[in-house]
């Protein structure tokens, strides 16, 4: 039986609310099915309908609050655009992806690969957004965001022939803190040295090290193979997800009792405690929780903080889990790896220019309207951009969802960092370190108990930057030649913590001036001579990160790492699987499923969702890698 | 390092900054061993620089079996454990029944968490009454301290400020007693005893890793080279070499010893869940003391005794042919895959292809028979495959009576 009384015209579109309405009907009666997005395929055109001339095996989106699987019916047409037959002949793109960054260019890149016919859209003059490296200064390149690469998946690079593009991974060595007493606590990448090296400060700390390395090693390769799937929907019934569940289910009770224990700790605690239980000293315990706190406005006493610990350890650079690298050129050469891989399968880019809103017609999406009014056709419209961006400015309120729209309101993205980036005239000295240490070429750090830590994060709460703020500093120019000028140098200053407004009110220049003074006053007292060597800087607090970037409320991550807004509640519950209440409007930023830092996964999951939809292959995707 | 003057403190840790100059530390005999390298054949252990062999390792083995070799043991972990409880401690920590372990004897033991998977073996040195060292593969600071709150003990590493020696090989006794320590003879397998060096002690035991007649001596490390010295000038009239890990490998295979994190991963090592492993699965089973007060995994490892929880078997195996079975898979009636070979040689002292091998219970435990294994030997860029039968077999492969001889023989 196919949907009675369903008319089709070719070259203008179906009313939607008719569709909707025969298929539920259809669907009640014949399915007990909840309902919440996918596609339905049609096909095997039936000539006793009333829809002979509709072009045979095509595709009908349905709006996208429907979900069935339904596979053996009668119809066949197209919708939009090419092939219908009474001159409605705008161009109308298969995918419309609305950001330039990562991963929408990842996003971009497989589904051109698939067939597909995309367009990138980005509203800045330069594509990359928060992976993005400009000149600010002749002779100097910044990476003005992201800064150290570890999170991108190699399975994507790999896809995307991105060293064919010109990408290239460099492994940097350790780093430090520096301790106010004029010593240092150095990593040091050989495992006796990081041995002896944290037996300076503790004969037992530095043996502990091999159980906090066995214990967050477990955790990361539990979740690793998490990053290049999409979440299970636990409110669904479909098989998909239920069988995503189990696979959950599964690899947890692999755990084993004592493991499964741990996980759900380490899942919730913060990194201060989950630190205290290998660690007694504190400069070792401020060298770890670092990690637990980048972009993230909490602070390292604050539960759920370990798992952001996690979440940069989890990276990789060529199979040296754990590790990180500059990307050569600055993470900028990321993104412009990228956009030469989707322009040389075809893809186009445009910069310069802005969306205003995704159309919207009979709940699904149509195409975007540019800021300037010019239209653009397409048959999707995939967005980069954050999901308050995306579903609080982008599409009208009235397409969606109260819940829906509520939970994106609530959804936790508040700005907590900053950034400084600094051309210098020659190399700083920092004279607690021996000259010939490696600790130059890796990252280093000035905060040296979590109680520092802790009490910068509350000078953010109170709305203010912190006084004594915790930096993570690096110089990639020690490794990467392409840079800065020889015997010039590039340092990158990644600061926390940094509010979104300033005591309740917009920042102002003035303020970000004694931001970036507070940031270089605080390098000076550990380098002297370190003012004179500055040539040119780039002072960023969440507000230019929100207006260039367009990171609401400048967060990093495009939303906090924190469990409750992870995996199948990232961004929101029920949307978690890369669509969202708009058909054909698909979200692939790092709102989603597996959250922020230079990783594609979002992207690439994102468009294996949407080829699922399409009914395409992804057979140019590869599968995760095996963690054995 | 607990000083209370923070000046102090901060110029004995800035003292030791440039650590990282030198990643692979030498041993105090560094001087004397790499006087003696040829091959320029060094590995990791531990962070030191030592060496895989000397001059050529089948002959290094050679001198272990015919005349007398010197292995240098700095770089294992030694943690001095002393006080009024060190006993109670230790009792409490390891497996074995540190009561019955008299002062001036040693044994080898082993100590789990509580969940009764093996953190490490060693062997344990009771100095005096309340002096005891502890000797180890990995290294366990925090774990000894843990477990140390609440006894009145007293946990010092040592591993850098004491040098340590193996003299192993039937020329061993004789080549002591040359060298002037007086009283050595009456040293009975697992005996210790302190003698005169320059002044000072120097602790001889007589242990070793190699299944032969051999001595273990330990001293402070400032006499490390005198010590050595005194070994080489009456050593050489009887052959004595000095040889690298290679050669003791080999020779503790003989004696059927196995190595932490090479036959078995040690508890605190071990990432995925089932690689950890209970004193019965890898043949510490008799060390467990069932009669003693409460230890560390006791209640573990009764129930998993109780209960059938061991699930896999360490086994000594002698193996067809002559091809060595490195890592080779271990099959039931060729086709079940039941277990690992972790080390495998030809033994030149028992002219027989063994090995160690860990197996899935029930084999290797009550189903011994017809088991087999896949052998890839590389011949020129080619693998020649094997099917061999393989035979579970007690170890140590050799039993020397020179070992235990009393008093030891000259050779
Ligand atoms: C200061 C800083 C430091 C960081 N450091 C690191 C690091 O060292 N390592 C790491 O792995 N991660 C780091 N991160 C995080 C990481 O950079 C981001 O999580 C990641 O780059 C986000 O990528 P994305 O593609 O999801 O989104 P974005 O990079 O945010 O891309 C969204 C794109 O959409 C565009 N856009 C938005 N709205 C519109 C519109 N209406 N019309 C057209 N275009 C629009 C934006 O201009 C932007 O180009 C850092 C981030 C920041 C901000």
């Amino acid at each position: 039986m196919h949907p009675a009384g369903l008319q089709l015209t070719p070259g203008i579109f179906l009313p939607m609310s008719e569709v909707k309405a025969v298929i539920v009907k259809f669907a009640l009666h014949r399915f007990q099915v909840r309902m919440i997005s996918v596609s339905v395929k049609v096909h095997r055109p039936n000539s006793r309908s009333t829809i002979t001339q509709v072009t045979q095996n095509a595709i009908i989106f349905v709006e996208h609050s429907f979900n069935m699987h339904w596979t053996s019916h009668y119809f066949s047409c197209e919708l939009w655009g090419k092939n219908s037959g009474n001159g409605y002949r705008m161009k109308s793109w298969d995918a419309i992806v609305i950001g330039a960054g990562h991963n929408g260019l990842v996003n971009a890149c497989y589904l051109q690969r698939a067939g597909l016919d995309v367009l990138v859209l980005e509203k800045n003059d330069w594509i990359g957004g928060a992976a993005t490296s400009r000149s600010l200064t002749p002779g100097f390149l910044y990476s003005n965001c992201s800064y150290v690469c570890s999170l991108f998946r190699p399975e994507i690079m790999r896809d995307l022939e991105l060293p064919r593009f010109g990408l290239q991974v460099i492994s940097y060595e350790g780093g430090a803190v520096f301790t106010q007493d004029g010593d240092y606590l150095a990593n040091y990448r050989d495992h006796h040295a990081h041995r002896r090296e944290f037996a300076r400060f503790s004969p037992r700390d530095a043996e502990a090290y091999d159980r906090y390395a066995r214990d967050v090693t477990r955790q990361c390769r539990f979740i690793q193979p998490l990053l290049m799937r999409t979440a299970a929907d636990p409110t669904s019934f479909r098989p998909r997800d239920i069988s995503e569940l189990m696979y959950l289910g599964k690899k947890f009770a692999g755990l084993g009792a004592t493991e499964m224990a741990d996980t759900l700790r380490f899942w919730t605690m913060s990194i201060s405690d989950f630190l205290d239980e290998y660690f007694e000293t504190d400069v070792i315990k401020a060298n770890f929780a670092l990690s637990g706190i980048i972009g993230t406005a909490l602070g390292p006493m604050s539960p759920g903080t370990a798992y952001v610990l996690l979440h940069h350890y989890m990276g990789e650079v060529d199979g040296s889990v754990g590790a990180w690298g500059y990307a050569r050129g600055g993470m900028g050469a990321v993104t412009k790896a990228l956009a030469a891989s989707f322009e040389a399968s075809g893809g186009t880019i445009r910069t310069g220019v802005e969306v205003d809103h995704v159309l919207v017609k009979n709940g699904s999406a149509k195409g975007v309207v540019l800021v300037d009014g010019e239209e653009i056709q397409g048959k999707m419209v995939v967005s980069n951009a954050d999901v308050k961006r995306t579903f609080l400015k982008l599409v009208e309120e009235k397409e969606l969802p109260d819940i829906f729209l509520r939970r994106v309101r609530n959804f936790k993205m508040r700005g907590s960092s900053g950034k400084v980036n600094i051309a210098l005239d020659s190399m700083p000295e920092f004279p607690a370190l021996p000259k010939d240490s490696p600790v130059y070429r890796g990252d280093m750090h000035f905060t040296d108990s979590v109680e520092r830590m802790e009490r910068g994060y509350d000078d953010w709460k109170a709305g203010r930057w912190s006084a004594d703020p915790f930096l993570d500093m690096v110089i990639p120019t020690t490794l990467d030649p392409t840079m800065a000028p020889p015997g010039k140098h590039f340092m990158s200053c990644f600061v926390q913590y940094c509010p979104p407004k300033v005591e309740g009110k917009e920042w102002t220049d003035a303020d970000r001036d004694a931001f970036g003074e507070t940031v270089i006053s605080q390098i000076a007292d550990y380098s002297p001579g370190f003012r004179d060597r500055i040539i040119h800087m780039e002072v960023r607090t969440p507000r230019e990160l929100e207006a260039e970037v367009g990171l609401t409320e400048g967060n990093i991550f495009q939303g906090e790492l924190t469990f409750d807004q992870l995996l199948f509640n990232r961004p929101v519950p029920g949307y978690a699987q890369y669509r969202s209440p708009v058909g054909g409007l698909y979200m692939c930023g790092s709102s989603t499923h597996p959250g922020g830092g230079v990783m594609g996964a979002p992207g690439r999951n994102a468009a294996a969702e949407i080829l699922r939809d399409l009914s395409r292959g992804t057979k140019h995707m590869s599968p995760a890698h095996d963690v054995i | 390092m607990k000083h209370s003057d923070p000046k102090k403190l901060l110029m004995a840790r800035a003292a030791s900054q440039d650590h990282f100059r030198t990643p692979r530390i030498a041993s105090p005999f560094q001087p004397r061993i790499e006087a003696l390298m040829q091959t320029e054949e060094w590995y990791d252990w531990a962070g030191y620089k030592a060496p895989l062999s000397l001059w050529d390792e089948e002959l290094e083995y050679f001198a272990i079996r015919s005349q007398a070799a010197l292995f240098d043991i700095s770089p294992m972990v030694k943690y001095r454990i002393e006080g009024p409880d060190a006993e109670a401690f230790l009792n409490r920590v390891t497996l074995r029944d540190v009561r019955k372990l008299k002062p001036g004897r040693v044994h080898y033991t082993a100590w789990c968490n509580d969940e009764g998977h093996v953190l490490d073996d060693g062997t344990l040195f009771r100095l005096t009454s309340d002096r005891f060292r502890l000797c180890s593969q990995e290294r366990h600071l925090p774990w000894l301290l843990d477990s140390g709150i609440g006894f009145d003990v007293n946990i010092i590493e040592e591993t850098k400020s004491i040098a340590a020696l193996a003299l192993q090989g039937p020329a061993s006794f004789a080549v002591l007693r040359d060298a002037g320590f007086n009283g050595v003879d009456a040293l009975k397998i697992f005996d210790l005893a302190e003698f005169e060096h320059d002044g000072e002690n120097v602790t001889i035991s007589r242990t070793g890793f190699t299944g032969d007649l051999g001595y273990e001596l330990f001293v402070d490390q400032k006499l490390a080279l005198s010590l050595w010295d005194r070994l080489w000038q009456v050593g050489e009239q009887r052959g004595l070499r000095a040889i690298g890990y290679a050669a003791l490998n080999r020779a503790r295979l003989e004696a059927g010893l196995i190595v932490a994190n090479s036959d078995f991963i040690t508890a605190e090592h071990a990432i995925r869940a089932d690689r950890v492993r209970m004193p019965d699965e890898i043949g510490l089973g008799f060390m467990i003391d069932m009669e003693k007060p409460h230890f560390n995994g006791r209640r573990a490892i009764q129930q998993a005794r109780a209960n059938g929880g061991l699930r896999h078997v360490l086994v000594g195996l002698e193996i067809e042919g002559n091809i060595p079975a490195e890592h080779a898979i271990v099959y039931h009636q060729g086709k079940r895959e039941i277990g690992l070979v972790s080390a495998a040689i030809w033994s030149p002292m028992a002219k027989r292809n063994i090995a160690l091998a860990s197996l899935e219970r029930p084999y290797g435990d009550t189903i011994t028979g017809d088991l087999w294994v896949e052998i890839y030997a590389m011949r020129e860029l080619r693998y020649q495959k094997l099917m061999k039968r393989a035979k579970v077999v007690p170890r140590p492969f050799i039993k020397l009576d020179r070992r235990t001889a009393n008093p030891p023989a000259d050779f």
